[in-house]
């Protein structure tokens, strides 16, 4: 389902842009607000993160966004009826990101229904991978939901072969090591990398961390499929303010 | 990795992507150490020359007269190098780290005795050194801060979150998946993603080994209860481990801090306020809200203040074979008091919750039973915070003066 979505949109574009909020940060009005300026600059589809105290992939940026939302108040129930009342006003894919705890927590096959209801196309868990997985695998699949693996650079060929056959959708490529929110090199070593991931899987392939301006977009076009701009809309908002999300966006391609 | 570390359920490892092919190394690098002969005598080599091993096994005259039941027997890790049991675990992994060809080591520190062993540890191996804790760590350890950076450490306050153990748990492993080609990350305690559990309370055993030997020799006997403090659970399922198999009551012992009513505490296992999660790489127990939000810990001993505990104790707990309680701040200062004026013993705050929780119990046991604590560590790192606890006077008016000194 979301695959042949994003099949069919890349036959329009030569790239598509996935972006990224944490829900309720800075607050749930100003994240529906940033996701309508989002979505009206043309981005293709948008994770929503749940945010957690214990962050552990994710750079200063967002981790501090996970912290504000949750000393505001954010809850997992929030973050779910928000979601329901985002996907109700905008056409096109929504998927949640989070770490294992909140579904774990909530209840896996709890989870994945509020998910379905809530008519999500599926949902990105950086700290779990398949080995552990298998109640999410299920729950997913029970739902017709796409789980997301994700490809490091540190990923031998035969591993990403093996993640590749778990997810469903796309696969999201890490551009380098680290966390969220720092720079990076994009370069004939990333290319070369891509090229690797491109060689394990027919799945779309998007690249995330250290996407933040136009050249690092064109860079990507022939060797992705989706770009994933991730801290830096943040970084913006916490600069600029929300009003200034729908410019950025539509400088990127 | 095909063993994930699984005890009964809980443990695992929940890693990001990035650092699978990591751990993957190093589970290959712990086995292989395991299985040769040669590397835990190198590993006992080492510890009875740069430490102080085996550590001994004191008699505790006046304790026991003063309770009046069973032979309290206190098992010396305060003399280890660097003042505790942490001397045991950072020595083995700086072993694998050699065996692994890197050349960094960082570490996350919450009492800071952990942070010095390490600090200690890659000044002896030559390798680079980076330390992380808490702000709030850093506050009420601060002569340890200054010896890891004599002893060549960076040390990194950690301002995020709740600025304690967790924390900089975090932050070392943020540093982790980024430096992963040069640098190993030397967790100090039985907790995290597979193999550490299994990886940490293998070196800690050490404890456990000798002391049965130990009492063994002393009293031909095996001890009736043996008592040890639970933080992360490295200490514990360090003395612990060498028993499991015997007529030995094990009883671990969580931080109570304010009173365990008060919800400000660090008690995972001996109170209903923790529950079943997965975060910083493993599943166990963890103080945490319904969402699954970690929560706000509290105890006069940092070394203690931790959300989760090691899956191993999970495991044991539910079977039964070792009993949880927990020992509030104000009994455990008393406890410290105590033992320092009947046997000219220094607990460390951490340790002396063990010591809390035996003298509750001694007088209830007969002269026939032995009872084993183990003192972890030695509690002058913890002058501050101790004579906060006393309100020492004197010791107020020497800080007064010192600072005036260096307003001069």
């Amino acid at each position: 389902m979301l695959e042949s979505y994003l099949r069919s949109r890349l036959k329009e574009k030569e790239i598509l842009l996935m972006t990224h909020i944490v829900l309720g940060y800075p607050t749930f009005e100003d994240a529906f607000r940033i996701i309508e300026s989002m979505v009206e600059a043309g981005v293709d589809l948008i994770e929503l993160q749940i945010p957690f105290s214990e962050p552990i992939a994710d750079g200063p940026v967002i981790l501090h966004a996970n912290q504000k939302s949750l000393a505001g108040g954010a809850t997992v129930q929030k973050c779910i009826d928000f979601a329901q009342k985002v996907t109700e006003t905008f056409d096109i894919p929504f998927l949640f990101m989070s770490y294992y705890n909140i579904l774990f927590k909530y209840g896996i096959d709890r989870f994945a229904a509020a998910m379905a209801r809530s008519d999500l196309y599926g949902a990105i868990v950086p700290d779990l991978p398949p080995e552990e997985g298998q109640d999410f695998l299920e729950a997913m699949q029970n739902k017709r939901l796409a789980p997301i693996f994700i490809f490091s650079p540190t990923t031998p060929d035969e591993r990403m072969k093996y993640l590749a056959s778990f997810g469903k959708g796309f696969i999201y490529c890490v551009a380098r090591k680290g966390v969220t929110g720092v720079d990076t090199d994009f370069s004939k070593q990333l290319e070369k990398y891509l090229a690797r991931c491109r060689k394990a899987t027919d799945l779309p392939l998007a690249l995330g961390f250290g996407v933040k301006e136009k050249a690092d977009v064109e860079f990507l076009i022939g060797k992705v499929d989706i770009a994933v701009i991730g801290s830096q809309t943040i970084r913006l908002v916490d600069k600029e303010g929300v009003g200034v999300i729908g410019e950025f966006i539509k400088s990127l391609r | 990795m095909k063993d994930r570390g699984y005890y009964e359920g809980f443990g695992g490892a929940y890693l990001p992507e990035i650092l699978i092919a990591t751990f993957d190394e190093l589970v290959e690098t712990f086995q292989q150490a395991k299985s040769d002969p040669g590397f835990w005598q190198e590993y006992t080599d080492i510890m009875s020359t740069y430490s102080c091993r085996p550590t001994p096994l004191t008699f505790a005259e006046n304790l026991t007269r003063r309770f009046g039941g069973a032979r309290i027997y206190i098992k010396r890790e305060d003399l280890n190098h660097t003042g505790a049991h942490k001397a045991n675990n950072v020595m083995g992994q700086g072993l694998l780290v050699k065996r692994m060809g890197k050349t960094r080591v960082i570490a996350e520190t919450g009492a800071g005795q952990h942070g010095v062993a390490t600090a200690t540890m890659a000044a002896k191996f030559g390798f680079k050194c980076t330390i992380y804790m808490g702000e709030v760590d850093v506050r009420r350890q601060r002569p340890n801060v200054f010896w890891m950076e004599r002893l060549g450490a960076e040390v990194i306050t950690v301002r995020e979150g709740t600025r304690i153990l967790k924390d900089a748990i975090n932050e070392s492993f943020r540093d982790w998946v980024t430096n992963m080609d040069t640098t190993h990350y030397v967790l100090g305690t039985a907790c995290g993603p597979h193999p550490f559990p299994e990886m940490v309370s293998f070196f800690q055993s050490i404890i456990g080994k000798e002391a049965r030997e130990q009492i063994l020799e002393k009293e031909w006997s095996l001890p009736s209860r043996i008592y040890a403090c639970v933080g992360g659970g490295s200490n514990a399922l360090g003395i612990f481990k060498a028993f499991l198999d015997d007529p030995v009551e094990l009883v671990g012992v969580e931080a109570a801090g304010k009173g365990l009513a008060t919800g400000h505490h660090a008690a995972r296992l001996s109170s209903e306020d923790a529950s079943v999660g997965v975060a910083q790489g493993y599943k166990t127990y963890f103080l945490q809200d319904n969402d699954g939000q970690m929560k706000e810990t509290h105890s006069v001993a940092a070394g203690l203040d931790y959300v989760g505990v090691s899956p191993i104790l999970s495991h044991l707990k539910e079977t039964g074979r070792i009993r949880f309680e927990a020992t509030t701040d104000q009994e455990v200062v008393d406890a410290l008091s105590l033992t320092i004026q009947k046997e000219g013993l220094i607990p460390a705050l951490e340790s002396a919750h063990a010591f809390a929780q035996a003298f509750k119990e001694a007088s209830a046991l007969s002269k026939k039973d032995i009872i084993l604590i183990n003192q972890s560590g030695r509690g002058d790192k913890d002058i501050f915070t101790v004579a906060d606890a006393f309100a020492d006077p004197k010791w107020q008016e020497f800080i007064k003066e010192k600072a005036e000194e260096y307003h001069a």
